[in-house]
């Protein structure tokens, strides 16, 4: 692949087009496929959901789409952003973009702010680093607005990072990275250490962040109930693939993947009236199921399913879904819509 | 950074071990047959040279033609005194008249022996010591702390003189009763109790915050049972790291107790830091044979034994473990589904 | 698995569990001269002063955020963390002062599933081991014996076949496997209570739902009784008969799980109640969310101690000079850069407010006096004066180089206050439903 090949301009409304982004982990039984042929935009200015289980490789695909991943995993496919391929570039034009174009928001907010730095310090080092040339007094007021609209008052700026609570911390991380306006964060699991209430503070702030910042934000969670709180759109990953991608509100509403539907089945909140859960575990990623990685699991998998991959669909209500109860019905094998019988899920592949 | 970026889901597999004896043990040491590339060269060379050294030990009298005292040939002729290597002494005679290849393999016999006894003393000590002091804590645990850090500070090889000297008899304190590999070994035990302990206790004191310690305890376990069954399990793989690596080291102080005196006597068994000393006036003679042989033996074992202890420490190490990646083949990346095509319903 | 169970209905008259005013404060160890001495400089309450009883087949959700005190009083009830006072009683006996090996069979009785399944398994023995554990522990020495109950265990929380899941060790299994193996480890012993401590937090959201169906399943078949400590409503919602809402190391609402899903009565259950986040987009309600977050438990607030955070607080729920600080960070935070920067130093540190008092120093900065704060408290209070802090505040005064700024002193720590069948600690409750007493600010009503 050459440097001009992966050098595409970009539609003006997208901020980053990931297309069939592959990562993969060699390991001594073969390789992990982690992200498995990803694609997906991400628009100016909208939150996209990615929600998935554990090890379904979200975390990946966040850290992917920044260049964070370690330098033994293996990465094919593109990641457009700013009309450059991230995948094909240096690690040092990746450096410098990290930051100032690209931000990220880690799930522990503790272990990434030095317990030995004023919070002004750790201002002061990133406004230093990327912009050069800013005067402290400008860099002091650039930090106290962006602390400002996370809800830090401007009396604790040279507070130490142990003397803040851990909602505080976390509002903390979120304005280090968006004191840059960066055009586009990864906020991988931001709330997931955090309790309810502040959890739900945080959702307002990442809500805020949208109206004020015009920042894109691809929010990995495993809480589809923060997806609808927070995102325009969603992408639901499971085994390494996007099943279904479409706007949050439809999605939640109509699921046209049946892995979306039990997801949403399965999440307890205060309206769930029944116990409801998906039979199985997922799959290992080294020798995923054959053809739709779900079919395993799934309660109306047909014939044609463990076949071959369903190919991506886009439904009537705009939603990109790997599905072959959506078709398409040319690309079936007669027969292949009958219902796949099978010997029942054993416990012993259960969770 | 999150463990499932560290850890790639399956990158740390769970070895298979059939059932059987020892199942635990075996494995907890099963990544070691699972090696592989540099870290399993590194392993295999280094378990090659302990291995020579091993079999001299073992069948010395085989070996050897000569014993290692011996000055006299089979019809009572006198060796050559600092005779150069030739074919009835392949590696020379020293300055006392004794074969310099019999004092190789009869060396390797000392040396073991002492590792051997050291390694095993300070693990039966140092690892209870550990256990106990790690669990319980409180003021036993200050104590023992505060007496072992203070031996870490003193330097080890006169604290290991300052042993042997106690234990030759030589001011009485413990009679005779002593041999002098016994004596060595009992000195270099005393350096190396403080590193067991510290170890064993540091990773004690956090395995005794696992929620499955707390689970013993509400099952009603005596402390006894908790740290024999919960415990001692969880932290007994950092032994071999440590074991392997303190033997290089017991046998750096052993020669050093031999070269400076005060180690194995020269009538009691051959022992190459006592040759390298009784070597060093003739080096500048043209001598060579006399000291290079038992340096070159000191070296090599070092060697093996600090390369086994390494990659043991890379390979049991989960920190470690963790990081090995292995490449992946690009063509069966791209050959695998590429590009579906999106189509419209 | 052994099921000498006592006929849970006949002997009903006795809780199964019954705690009284439990206190549980762990010392707190200071600077380097302390932590070499062994002295301590005060104490974090953890639980503090708790009550409440289980019935046989029951369960109870102690629900709360972290560092509410909620996991500490579920190990206090098992005793693995040392109880400073109070009362403890499973199944009549009293618990609180017995030693370990006393304790040690008591066990049998009572046990517990953790959190983090992955943690919670020995890594170094297989199923058969540390599931059979339990037993040994407790005499059982015979080999056929132990494995025929480990099979009976698995069978019961459905890791089947068996015979595939004997030998396996803990990293072969997925989370949920792991929690199954946890609570057959828990079972295996024929216990009646159980504790639980968010036993399904950390699974996947497609499993969690089969392990709470599990729970439920054994409760009804062995007759167990829970205590869930959880801080997902949700959850609990599907599980528990009674709730106990804690703040701080105190329950601050109790009552049957129903009345308290439908009327929550403490203004924290409601904002908890709010707070959870709702996939359905058709049901998301809007939210107003108290603000900040669960203090410090070794410096709680004054009176109640979720005021500073409340939104229903009036007069007498404790004002004190900390909540004068944050009024006055939060009035900056509102406010433009180049105004904080002027009437920053209108005040001199505001650390002067950090200790808990009803009267407030606080000192003006250098070239201002008392009078020129006591002006800037002023227009705080101008520009927000249903700010409920001032509610507490009796008087303001130029003390020279400090504004006095007092505060009630009748400011009341509220006990738990029977409301029907509900207990709320919530001064708006003192005397029973707040309807008919005219002197409170608004509540919300049904």
């Amino acid at each position: 692949m050459t440097l001009l090949d992966g050098d595409e301009p970009l539609p003006p409304d997208l901020v980053m087009s990931v297309k069939d982004l592959k990562v993969w982990y060699g390991t001594a039984r073969g390789p992990v496929r982690a992200v498995d042929g990803v694609s997906f935009d991400i628009r100016r200015g909208e939150t996209l959901g990615l929600v998935g289980e554990s090890g379904s490789g979200k975390s990946t695909l966040g850290r992917g789409v920044l260049g964070l991943l370690p330098d033994a995993a293996e990465v094919s496919g593109k990641v457009l952003f700013r009309g450059r391929d991230r995948v094909t570039m240096k690690r040092r034009a990746l450096r410098s973009l990290r930051g100032p174009e690209l931000g990220l928001i880690f799930q522990e907010p503790m272990t990434r702010l030095n317990p030995l730095m004023r919070i002004s310090d750790h201002f002061f080092e990133t406004l230093h680093t990327h912009e050069r040339g800013l005067s402290k007094t400008q860099m002091r007021k650039r930090a106290i607005d962006t602390l400002g609209a996370m809800g830090i008052p401007p009396t604790r700026f040279t507070n130490y990072p142990h003397e803040f609570s851990g909602g505080m911390r976390q509002r903390i991380m979120i304005a280090l990275a968006l004191v840059l306006n960066p055009a586009f964060v990864v906020a991988d699991e931001p709330t997931t250490a955090l309790d309810v209430l502040v959890e739900a503070q945080i959702i307002g702030i990442l809500n805020d962040i949208k109206r004020n910042f015009d920042t894109s934000i691809l929010l990995i969670t495993h809480n589809l109930g923060i997806i609808a709180e927070a995102c325009e759109r969603v992408a639901v990953m499971y085994a390494g693939r996007i099943a279904e991608q479409g706007d949050a509100r439809a999605v939640f509403a109509r699921p046209a993947h049946p892995y979306t539907r039990e997801l949403l089945a399965s999440t307890i909140s205060l309206s769930t009236t029944e116990l409801h859960y998906i039979p199985g575990a997922p799959p290992d990623l080294i020798h995923p199921p054959s053809g739709c990685r779900f079919h395993p699991r799934c309660p109306d998998a047909m014939r044609v399913c463990p076949t071959r991959h369903p190919p991506t669909v886009v439904t009537e209500l705009n939603q990109k879904v790997d599905c072959w109860l959506h078709g398409p019905d040319q690309l079936i094998p007669p027969g292949g819509k009958e219902s796949l019988e099978r010997e029942a899920i054993g416990v012993a592949d259960e969770a | 950074m999150t463990s499932e970026f560290m850890a790639p889901a399956g990158s740390v597999e769970a070895p298979t071990v059939r059932p059987g004896r020892f199942r635990g043990l075996r494995r907890a040491l099963a990544p070691i047959g699972e090696a592989r590339g540099l870290p399993k060269w590194v392993l295999y060379i280094g378990i090659g040279l302990v291995l020579i050294f091993v079999v001299f030990a073992i069948f010395a009298p085989l070996i050897s033609p000569y014993n290692f005292d011996q000055y006299l040939t089979s019809n009572g002729v006198r060796f050559p005194k600092s005779g150069a290597p030739s074919g009835s002494h392949i590696f020379g005679t020293n300055i006392r008249q004794e074969d310099v290849f019999a004092h190789i393999v009869y060396g390797s016999r000392t040396a073991l022996e002492v590792i051997v006894i050291a390694v095993v003393i300070s693990m039966v000590v140092g690892v209870p010591l550990g256990l106990f002091s790690g669990y319980y804590g409180g003021p036993l645990d200050r104590v023992l702390v505060l007496i072992m850090d203070a031996m870490f500070a003193f330097p080890s090889l006169l604290l290991a003189i300052l042993i042997a000297f106690l234990l030759r008899g030589k001011f009485g304190f413990f009679g005779a009763s002593f041999s002098g590999i016994m004596s060595a070994a009992i000195s270099i035990t005393v350096i190396y109790i403080p590193q067991y302990f510290r170890v064993i206790r540091n990773s004690v004191i956090s395995v005794r915050e696992e929620p499955y310690v707390e689970a013993a305890r509400v099952l009603g376990a005596k402390p006894r049972t908790v740290i024999a069954r919960y415990v001692l399990g969880n932290v007994v793989q950092n032994v071999p790291v440590i074991a392997t690596l303190n033997a290089a080291d017991a046998l750096l102080t052993l020669a050093g107790l031999g070269f400076l005196g005060y180690g194995v006597q020269p009538t009691e068994a051959a022992e190459w830091g006592y040759d390298l000393q009784r070597a060093l006036g003739e080096a500048a003679g043209g001598i060579w044979w006399t000291s290079v042989y038992p340096g070159l033996a000191i070296v090599l074992l070092v060697t093996g034994l600090t390369l086994v202890g390494e990659s043991l420490n890379d390979l049991l190490n989960p920190v470690l473990r963790r990081r090995q990646l292995l490449p992946v083949d690009r063509r069966e990346m791209e050959r695998s589904d590429a590009g579906e095509p999106q189509v419209a319903s | 698995m052994s099921q000498t169970k006592p006929e849970a209905t006949a002997v009903d008259t006795e809780p199964l569990l019954s705690v009284e005013d439990l206190r549980v404060h762990f010392a707190l160890r200071g600077g380097l001269m302390q932590r070499f001495f062994g002295g301590s400089v005060g104490s974090v309450k953890a639980v503090d002063g708790v009550s409440f009883s289980l019935k046989r087949g029951e369960v109870l959700g102690v629900v709360g955020e972290s560092g509410s005190g909620k996991t500490t009083l579920g190990r206090a009830i098992l005793r693995t963390v040392p109880v400073t006072s109070g009362r403890v009683r499973v199944a009549g006996r009293d618990i609180t002062d017995l030693s370990e090996p006393a304790l040690r069979p008591m066990r049998r009785n009572m046990q517990m599933v953790f959190q983090d399944p992955n943690a919670s398994l020995n890594p170094a023995m297989d199923l058969l081991t540390a599931i059979g554990h339990p037993l040994r522990i407790h005499g059982e020495d015979n080999d056929d014996k132990v494995r025929a109950a480990v099979v009976a265990a698995l069978e019961r929380v459905g890791l089947v076949p068996t015979e595939l899941f004997l030998h396996k060790y803990p990293a072969d299994l997925s989370g949920g496997q792991k929690q199954r193996a946890v609570i057959a480890r828990a079972i295996i012993l024929g216990p009646e209570l159980l504790v639980a401590d968010e036993p399904v937090s950390m699974l996947d959201m497609s499993v969690r739902a089969k392990i709470l169906e599990l729970m439920l399943e054994l409760k009804n078949d062995l007759g167990l009784s829970y205590v869930y400590v959880t801080h997902d409503l949700a959850t609990a919602k599907f599980f528990c008969d009674t709730l106990a809402i804690m703040y701080l190391g105190r329950i601050v609402e109790y009552g049957p799980a129903e009345q308290i899903y439908a009327d929550p009565k403490h203004p924290y259950t409601q904002s908890l109640l709010k707070a959870i986040p709702e996939p359905d987009p058709a049901k998301s309600v809007p939210r107003d969310l108290p603000r900040g977050e669960i203090p410090d438990a070794a410096r709680p607030p004054l009176g109640c101690s979720f005021h500073p955070r409340c939104p229903k607080a009036f007069e007498i729920c404790g004002w004190e000079s900390r909540d004068l600080r944050d009024l006055v960070e939060r009035y900056w935070l509102a406010h433009p850069d180049d105004e904080f920067e002027r009437d920053r130093r209108v005040i001199g540190a505001l650390t002067a407010l950090d200790d808990p008092a009803v009267t407030a120093d606080v000192p003006a900065g250098s070239g201002h006096s008392g009078a020129d704060v006591v002006q800037f408290l002023e227009r705080i209070k101008g520009e927000d004066p249903h700010e409920p802090t001032w509610t507490g505040v009796t008087e303001v005064v130029d003390a020279g180089s400090s504004a006095k700024v007092e505060f009630r002193t009748d400011a009341v720590d509220p006990p738990l206050y029977p409301v029907g069948d509900q207990h709320v600690a919530c001064l708006l409750y003192r005397d029973g439903e707040p309807d008919g007493n005219g002197s409170k600010p608004r509540t919300r009503r049904r």
